[in-house]
């Protein structure tokens, strides 16, 4: 008890003292749930904590650590963060999500910012983006450009980011395509290159000419391009070296204007606790380049229903709509509420399969 | 529910292709155990391999160099274990934690310019005559030349072990070093060599996934088929056909699940990750019965004059 009261006050003396001596730069923290270089999403993140180094220059100071499991190992990377100073977190996987509330409690100076969760404290903010208005336009092309009418979907870990995410592609594809199944599989894993082709390879084995990740590597593109006849989408970054072929599109995640603008709310003083969630028109989505694979008119099709997700005249989510079990969903006309897609725990009507829970 | 999505033969022939990492590396970590040293290092080596391996191939624009190149890397990296431990006598489980550490770091360090790149492909071996027998011939000799490869390194290890004076060296060395000793062998020179085979394997084991299974260069993407590997060996009771069969189980019920999962089959997928596992515990109880077991000089530091 006496050793761990002394060395719990060596620590804290510590971190005032780090605290202290970094006063003059803001020191901003970021923890990331796979390799800087996957090529995907935490690369995107990196990219986000450059901006805000080029952005602020000598004023920033910022730390990273990569590939930290999600649960209690990430506690304690965020705990060190806060010892040594850090001013500002960022947190960038779901399942960060309670270690983040956790640690922000015992450092109610620090400021964090976790990624597309929903738990909210005083000193924690949530930042997402609307990443299902791009998985529409997928949807749309991927509708138009299957041949077996197989759709395959590699999914993450089965939470209502990602549930939302199919649900938005299957409702445009079977749009575009009314003939339309998708095949899903979780690969419970956000990064792991090995079992992400694997997961590709059965889809495409299985029939499918299209794939849709929701993983943060490149390898399903590269499987699909091993493959040949297969169609996949840049998942979170553009993934443009596998253009024009197997990547037709994608979605790139945009987080540097966020994070410039945060950092500058806590240099100024001025950070409170907030609920970001920006989609294509707030630039926080981008959609990759159509690439020459795609007819054109399939590509201005996808065009145009971007512009009007962004001009806010389209929503992916906009009835008449049915869940899975066939009850109803949303009326004609009536669009989904963000409450409900935050917490999205089902199918739409037509998509075979069980979520597991 | 379609079961009929699933092609029992391409099933199979992408088990034997899940399962070519893990068999690479585990047996070569069989040969390492059974010269009595435990080495722990064997995702730092696959990682380093998969990176050296990859940077080759792509220079030399040489699939087959680039095995050879990993090889090299994984053994490289094995030497400094074999300082460490052979010569500087350190804890042989200290010094393979730091070596899968060191393996992780240095190959996201080679690594930096290699993201994104396409390597070569391996091209596709169809064994003439063997490919041409329906079922067995898709599955078994119509892969790429490594996977061969691996099964051959089984079999001659198997054959090695069990039957040539060498492995009766090796062995003895494993089981009683100071036996080993008295009757004239070099235990340290032979631990060190089968420290180096087990580094080559591991390497190209990391280059099959980097260079065939993937393809592509990721930072970390081995993600612990090193530490399954280590555990294949204790479960294949370091016998390399028991090990390569360990190897297929565990590599094929990821393929087979995500086969299940795509065609819609309503298993739990947590049932399915833990089925290994399961049968690893049922494995070792039944092995429990058998009385040969680990070597017994595994994991010991071994000085002549002690």
């Amino acid at each position: 008890m006496k050793l761990s009261k002394l060395l719990a006050t060596a620590a804290v003396a510590l971190g005032l003292a780090t605290t202290a001596m970094a006063q003059d730069k803001t020191k901003v923290g970021f923890v990331f749930v796979g390799p800087v270089g996957d090529g995907g999403w935490t690369y995107e993140h990196n990219q986000g904590r450059l901006a805000v180094e080029k952005e602020f220059g000598d004023k920033v100071e910022t730390v990273f650590v990569e590939s930290v499991p999600e649960g209690p190992d990430a506690e304690r990377v965020m705990t060190q963060m806060a010892l040594e100073g850090a001013d500002l977190i960022f947190t960038t996987s779901f399942g960060y999500m309670d270690p983040t509330i956790n640690v922000a409690q015992k450092f109610p100076n620090v400021k964090f910012e976790h990624a597309t969760g929903y738990k909210r404290a005083d000193n924690v903010s949530t930042y997402s983006a609307r990443f299902y208005e791009g998985r529409a336009i997928q949807g749309h092309i991927a509708g138009k450009m299957t041949k077996s009418n197989i759709i395959g979907y590699i999914g993450s870990y089965p939470i209502p980011e990602v549930i939302r995410g199919i649900n938005s592609a299957y409702i445009h594809a079977k749009k575009a395509n009314p003939n339309v199944q998708f095949k899903i599989v979780w690969a419970y894993t956000w990064f792991d290159p090995a079992k992400e082709a694997d997961a590709a390879k059965v889809l495409i084995e299985q029939g499918a000419d299209i794939v849709l990740q929701h993983t943060d590597s490149t390898a399903p593109q590269a499987a699909a391009q091993a493959a040949g006849n297969v169609y996949t989408f840049g998942q979170a970054s553009d993934m443009a070296s596998f253009g024009p072929k197997p990547r037709i599109s994608s979605i790139i995640d945009n987080w540097a204007p966020y994070y410039i603008a945060r950092t500058k709310a806590v240099m100024d003083g001025t950070w409170t606790s907030v609920d970001t969630w920006d989609g294509i028109g707030a630039g926080m989505v981008g959609i990759g380049e159509i690439s020459s694979e795609v007819p054109d008119d399939v590509k201005a099709e996808a065009l145009a229903l971007k512009d009007a997700i962004a001009s806010g005249s389209y929503h992916p989510f906009t009835g008449p709509l049915k869940k899975q079990d066939g009850s109803d969903w949303l009326k004609d006309g009536e669009t989904a509420d963000d409450g409900t897609l935050a917490g999205m725990n089902f199918y739409v009507e037509g998509i075979e399969g069980d979520i597991p829970q | 529910m379609d079961l009929s999505a699933i092609n029992p033969v391409l099933l199979l022939a992408s088990l034997l292709v899940a399962a070519t990492p893990l068999l690479l590396a585990a047996i070569g970590e069989t040969i390492v155990e059974r010269a009595g040293v435990l080495n722990l290092g064997v995702e730092g080596m696959m990682i380093t391999g998969a990176i050296c391996g990859f940077a080759i191939c792509v220079n030399t624009g040489s699939p087959v160099t680039g095995l050879v190149a990993a090889a090299i890397g994984g053994a490289a990296l094995s030497l400094v274990f074999a300082f460490l431990t052979q010569v500087a006598l350190a804890n042989q489980v200290a010094s393979g934690l730091a070596l899968t550490l060191f393996g992780l770091g240095l190959s996201a360090l080679l690594g930096q310019n290699y993201q994104g790149i396409k390597p070569p492909s391996f091209p596709r071996f169809d064994i003439p005559l063997l490919a041409d027998i329906p079922v067995l011939g898709p599955i078994l000799f119509r892969q790429d030349p490594v996977v061969y490869l691996a099964l051959a390194l089984t079999l001659a290890t198997w054959a090695f072990l069990k039957f040539t004076r060498a492995g009766l060296i090796l062995r003895a060395v494993g089981e009683n070093h100071d036996a080993a000793h008295a009757l004239g062998y070099k235990v340290i020179r032979i631990r060190t060599l089968a420290i180096l085979f087990g580094g080559a394997l591991a390497g190209m084991g990391g280059a099959y996934i980097s260079l065939i299974r993937v393809p592509q260069w990721t930072e970390g993407m081995t993600a612990g088929i090193g530490w399954i590997a280590l555990a294949l060996v204790v479960f294949g009771a370091w016998k390399p056909l028991r090990v390569a069969l360990g190897a297929f189980l565990f590599g094929g019920i990821e393929v087979v699940q995500l086969n299940l999962q795509a065609a819609g089959v309503a298993i739990p997928v947590e049932i399915l990750a833990m089925s290994p596992y399961l049968i690893t515990i049922l494995v070792l109880v039944i092995m429990s019965a058998d009385r040969s077991g680990a070597p017994a000089s595994l994991g010991r530091s071994f000085h002549a004059s002690h």
